[in-house]
């Protein structure tokens, strides 16, 4: 009788811990999938330049540092590195400060036109707007704005903004009003206590969505090569050098762009849902 | 200060920034598109898809999204699903899973060029395992076919972390006592999947869709670095008009035509997948 019942138990017992496996093997999988193509990436980052066009190719990297020193010292690299710095940081300033303000007006007000504003942050997303670049080359080449790094940084803005607004919103959302409504009663002034209850709490997110405006400006191409000539950055610089330039030096270059990338990626894991969960609701 | 003005202050740079920097180039670029020396003319258009690569260029940007898309949204179910399920090791699943966010389509391009490449990894491992004798060109001017599998790979390689994070946080509001309660009725895992986790994830998948097709027409840099010139799509082709046939009237066009495909593809998914308000979670 209790082996009976013993039976299926067991049956769902060995079913469930099949399914566990299958869940592990699946994730293992899938984190290989997204792990190998990077590592090979890297492989050819680190081997030298006579190793990068040899075939058969070695799976591992000979720590080689040869293509890595051609690509800095590479005429123009050095410099496209230090503009896509200057962009991305003007970037991260401007969707900060454009966006910041946004989000906390968002959370904390109701007021005529909020749906409006919104909607306008929304409808950003349903465009590819790298295309407006397009047009503002020639807004840029009348206000003397044409390659320049602020320039550039401007559209990029348009790109990374209204993810500043977003989860700017969802954080101060987040914080209890009462905190700030507390400190109204013992003193403080609205910017006080902005100043003193609320950012302290707000700051590591906001500190992660600058990190995000940093990201995306670092990453984009096509307004980057449509708008600059003498300063371009180095995505700019890449892109346009696909046709002539050596495996070695698209490598290295790549890594260059991948590593940073992967640093910032680990910086914000924990907003990322803010950032890309809240567009419908 | 006054209560009621100061939510429209916080609001004001952002808007003017978007109003700038969103609203007028979308102007200007519609107006570029059907004017030419100021005068209203239909011939960008006509210049624009009398050339002849123009049916190829909407063929391939058009095929790509369509073989791309669905595959990208299969496997961020499959992510999605791991993720939610896993007990240990979640979260390093989901940044390992995310990476891909963070890298640019460029970089993409350039990771999956390293395999592709002749002297590439993916050679060397048919080499190794004796399937060829001599290295294989994949990516030479006469290979579209493989020009386009390897930018459909590079593509679903790079963007299914967009679609992963929105449907991750889109099955965190599902309420879990729906799935318990299907469980005690004698629902399997895949049952529960298609009867509840889908229906009830419509507004994620909406979202995740749309972003997903918008940036699916916006492909270039992936389609630089692997094809060249050998798979014109319709961003590079913007691209082209603006720089090497020096065609600004013509590149808006083109610019139109992306932006009101995409618009399209939008309304067409609010649409299909739109969500009653009585049915929101």
């Amino acid at each position: 009788m209790s082996v009976a019942a013993e039976a299926p138990v067991a049956v769902a017992a060995d079913a469930r811990r099949a399914g566990d496996w299958l869940l592990v093997a699946t994730a293992v999988l899938l984190c290989v999938w997204v792990l190998l193509p990077i590592y090979l990436l890297i492989v050819n980052a680190l081997s030298s330049p006579d190793q990068v066009t040899a075939f058969p190719k070695r799976f591992f990297p000979s720590f080689d540092v040869g293509s890595l020193s051609f690509f800095i010292n590479f005429a123009g690299v050095a410099r496209a590195l230090w503009n896509s710095v200057l962009v991305a940081t003007l970037t991260m300033i401007l969707s900060i400060g454009f966006g910041a303000p946004a989000g906390y007006a968002l959370s904390r007000f109701d007021f005529p036109g909020k749906g409006t504003f919104r909607f306008l942050v929304l409808m950003t997303r349903a465009f590819p707007l790298p295309l407006l670049a397009l047009p503002l080359a020639v807004m840029f080449i009348r206000t003397g704005l044409d390659d320049t790094a602020i320039g550039l940084a401007l559209v990029h803005t348009t790109l990374a903004l209204p993810f500043a607004v977003l989860i700017t919103f969802s954080l101060f959302s987040g914080i209890p009003v009462e905190l700030e409504e507390a400190a109204w009663t013992l003193g403080c002034t609205r910017w006080q206590a902005f100043r003193k209850v609320i950012l302290p709490l707000a700051l590591p997110g906001v500190a992660a969505s600058a990190v995000f405006a940093f990201t995306i400006s670092w990453n984009e191409v096509f307004a980057a090569a449509v708008l600059t000539i003498e300063n371009r950055t180095l995505t700019a610089f890449l892109l346009q050098s696909l046709g002539e330039s050596p495996l070695y030096l698209k490598f290295a270059g790549g890594a260059a762009l991948v590593v940073p990338a992967l640093i910032f990626i680990f910086a914000v894991r924990k907003y990322l849902f803010a950032m890309w969960g809240i567009a419908n609701r | 200060m006054n209560g009621k003005a100061l939510p429209y202050l916080l609001l004001m740079p952002a808007t003017l920034f978007l109003c700038v920097f969103f609203l007028y180039p979308f102007a200007l670029v519609a107006f570029e598109a059907v004017t030419r020396d100021g005068a209203f003319t239909l011939d960008n258009f006509r210049t624009m898809a009398g050339s002849w690569k123009f049916p190829v260029t909407v063929s391939n940007t058009l095929l790509l999204a369509a073989i791309v898309v669905p595959i990208q949204l299969a496997m961020a179910l499959l992510m999605a699903s791991v993720v939610s399920r896993l007990e240990t090791g979640r979260s390093v699943a989901l940044y390992i899973f995310a990476i891909p966010l963070g890298i640019s389509d460029l970089a993409a391009g350039l990771i999956w060029l390293a395999i592709f490449d002749q002297s590439g990894f993916l050679n060397t491992l048919l080499s190794t395992l004796g399937i060829v004798d001599r290295p294989i060109m994949f990516l030479g001017y006469q290979d579209k076919l493989t020009i386009f599998v390897a930018v459909a790979l590079a593509e679903i390689w790079r963007a299914t972390a967009i679609m992963m994070v929105i449907l991750v946080a889109g099955m965190g509001l599902i309420p879990k006592e729906y799935c318990e309660a299907a469980e005690v009725f004698g629902a399997g895992p895949w049952k529960r999947f298609i009867r509840i986790t889908l229906p009830l994830l419509r507004p994620s998948l909406q979202t995740a869709i749309i972003l997903r097709v918008i940036l699916a027409f916006e492909v270039f840099a992936v389609v630089a670095a692997l094809g060249g010139t050998n798979l014109p799509v319709l961003m590079g082709e913007t691209y082209n008009w603006q720089f090497t046939l020096q065609d600004r009237n013509v590149a808006a066009a083109s610019a139109l035509l992306i932006l009101a495909i995409s618009i399209g593809f939008t309304l067409f998914f609010l649409r299909v997948l739109r969500v009653p308000k009585e049915a929101r979670i």
